[in-house]
């Protein structure tokens, strides 16, 4: 049977409302919220929809039932789009992303024992300082012949890999050769930093602050500062539910624009904690939860909140327009980042790939196109090496010439 | 004809289930089968094992620890592809429907994992109809043993006998359209909380 004939069996019958029911995947992540309240509070139904929610236990899973089309839709790991496409370590399937969930949802935490070892780290969320402390620590260990440092992250397809990395590069430090960094599920990193199996984590709320809340983490960056405004998780999607069921993509669009707009809204974090909190959902404290939703970050046990306006944007206005609107420069950005660590070598096809999943024309349909200018089409990491969209081949040998 | 000669890992935090599975691959004659029922050095071990097919319980979160090791040739030892042809997606379906992936190293010729892939999920499904009896038994005598309670209740408190307790209880039910457990269940709720 075809991945298409599963999905005609599959596909749910009408609910006894009339509505259609869809059936999304998703991950324990704060980042999913905007599925649980599009089901929870009325924006489906809304829409006609009725939405069946189904967590996953690992993002292998999320994808190949996906691609199965076990699921309709899918809370996704935006570069898994692009490397579905290109069929890298599995099935290859034309994914797409036409709507972005949310910027910022990740930050680095330390160990404790890390974060002594280094001293300084230039104060709070501040890259450039702690990548000097970085490469300090990586060249003393290498110099006493001590085991080099490991870091954790979710997924090789990952942003969270991508911006360790980019921020581990920018410290001078190559993020393959003198260090490791390692996939660990996100329910295990605690664990593993305990254990001393890892030094440090690049995940996804709310980890970071379950780690500092256990007493074994600092949390150092966010995501958000390491490159501002990027696509983090993504709704994905085949091509083939869009093309033969357009009104029903664009109403699960539209229920999941409306919901975004209500999980932005700061006077809705407790309410919305204590919806992701639930065991059925992310299963964790909603105190911990509310933290994100109120875009405050406690680095360090029984110290002070920070108020981080980037981190966890659910929906508005961005830099460059829209922030769930897909930008052809989040996707060429993200398949530069592949390029770079050599996850894929073929330029032409990758930055293909990215063109077509996130284009913005699905979402402009769906929702409207909004005004925006070519010139915002770029990302500006922390170190402000600009990336412009016009030109991706160009940044990547700009950072050969190094 | 059976292939003998390939290493195969299976990975499952479920013992009998593993155990059942490898039963039945020593039985269809491979004879390096491991089994892996912890995630403690997943990735030494692997590197250990060096195996042909991978064999993982898709509710198992360290799928993705995999995805990553095969993604880094350098982390294993020959490369490892995920199944064994794109194009036969009805092999994936009933893996996936069965709950378990599989992990091939890279260039295995398709007749040579099928029987095994086959072989997997069809001991998948026998375990998860055996679990699902198991709960359904376990279920239905604790309903047996609920009904007989409110039974006792009621000819204890209205003195009446025991195939009139038990009508009370059915017709109820039918009235209420509710199951015959369920009544019994209020019956012993209502007399707990009246002492």
């Amino acid at each position: 049977m075809t991945p298409d004939g599963a999905l005609d069996l599959l596909r749910g019958p009408a609910t006894p409302s009339g509505n259609r029911r869809l059936r999304l995947g998703f991950m324990p992540l704060v980042d999913c919220a905007p599925l649980v309240v599009a089901r929870d509070l009325g924006f489906a139904a809304a829409e006609g929809l009725e939405l069946d929610l189904v967590r996953e236990t690992s993002w292998a899973n999320v994808r190949d039932r996906l691609v199965l089309g076990h699921f309709d839709a899918a809370h996704l790991l935006a570069p898994m789009t692009l490397a579905g496409r290109l069929g890298l370590g599995h099935l290859k399937s034309p994914l797409l992303a036409p709507c972005v969930l949310n910027q910022g949802g990740s930050s680095v935490a330390l160990t404790t024992a890390l974060w002594n070892e280094g001293g300084d780290w230039g104060g709070f969320d501040d890259p450039r300082a702690a990548g000097v402390t970085l490469a300090r620590v990586v060249a003393e260990r290498a110099a006493r012949g001590a085991e080099p440092l490991t870091f954790a992250v979710v997924h090789p397809f990952s942003i969270h890999d991508q911006q360790l990395r980019y921020w581990i590069a920018a410290a001078g430090v190559d993020p393959d050769r003198d260090l490791r960094i390692v996939v660990v599920p996100p329910p295990y990193m605690v664990d593993a930093m305990v254990s001393g199996a890892v030094d440090g984590i690049c995940v996804g709320a709310p980890w970071p602050s379950l780690a500092v809340e256990a007493g074994v983490g600092h949390i150092l960056l966010t995501g958000a500062t390491i490159w501002p405004g990027a696509a983090d998780k993504v709704l994905g999607v085949r091509e083939t539910f869009v093309e033969r069921e357009p009104e029903v993509f664009a109403a699960l669009l539209r229920t999941i624009d409306r919901a975004a707009v209500w999980c932005e809204a700061i006077e809705n974090a407790d309410e919305l904690a204590a919806l992701l909190g639930r065991p059925e959902i992310v299963g964790v404290d909603a105190a911990i939860v509310a933290r994100t939703t109120h875009r405050v970050i406690v680095p360090e046990k029984g110290g002070a909140p920070r108020p981080m306006p980037g981190v966890l944007r659910f929906h508005g206005p961005g830099a460059a327009g829209p922030i769930n609107r897909p930008r052809l420069a989040d996707g060429l950005w993200i398949a530069a980042q592949m390029l770079r660590w050599h996850q894929i070598h073929d330029a032409e096809a990758v930055f293909a790939a990215a063109r077509v999943a996130f284009s913005p024309a699905l979402w402009d349909a769906a929702l409207g196109r909004p005004e925006i200018s070519a010139e915002v089409d770029v990302v500006t990491p922390f170190d402000g090496r600009r990336f412009d969209a016009r030109d991706p081949a160009a940044w990547l040998a700009g950072l050969d010439r190094q | 004809m059976v292939d003998t000669t390939l290493t195969i890992l299976v990975i499952d935090d479920n013992p009998v289930r593993s155990a059942i599975l490898e039963e039945g691959l020593r039985e269809a004659g491979h004879v390096n089968v491991v089994r892996l029922d912890t995630t403690h050095e997943l990735l030494r071990r692997i590197w250990q094992i060096d195996p042909d097919v991978v064999l993982i319980d898709l509710a198992d979160p360290s799928r993705d620890v995999l995805e990553q090791m095969f993604q880094v040739s350098r982390m294993v030892k020959r490369p490892i592809a995920m199944f064994v042809d794109q194009s036969d997606t009805s092999m994936i379906e009933a893996a996936v429907d069965a709950g378990v992936s599989a992990y091939i190293v890279d260039g295995l010729k398709k007749e040579r994992v099928k029987p095994i892939l086959d072989m997997t999920v069809s001991r998948f499904n026998a375990f998860d109809r055996l679990s699902r009896q198991l709960d359904e038994a376990r279920s239905e005598l604790a309903e047996r043993k609920l009904i007989e309670r409110a039974k006792g209740i009621l000819m204890k408190s209205r003195g009446i006998a025991e195939e009139e307790a038990y009508g009370m209880l059915r017709k109820t039910a039918m009235n209420e359209k509710k199951k015959l457990s369920e009544i019994a269940q209020s019956v012993v709720t209502a007399a707990q909380l009246l002492g």
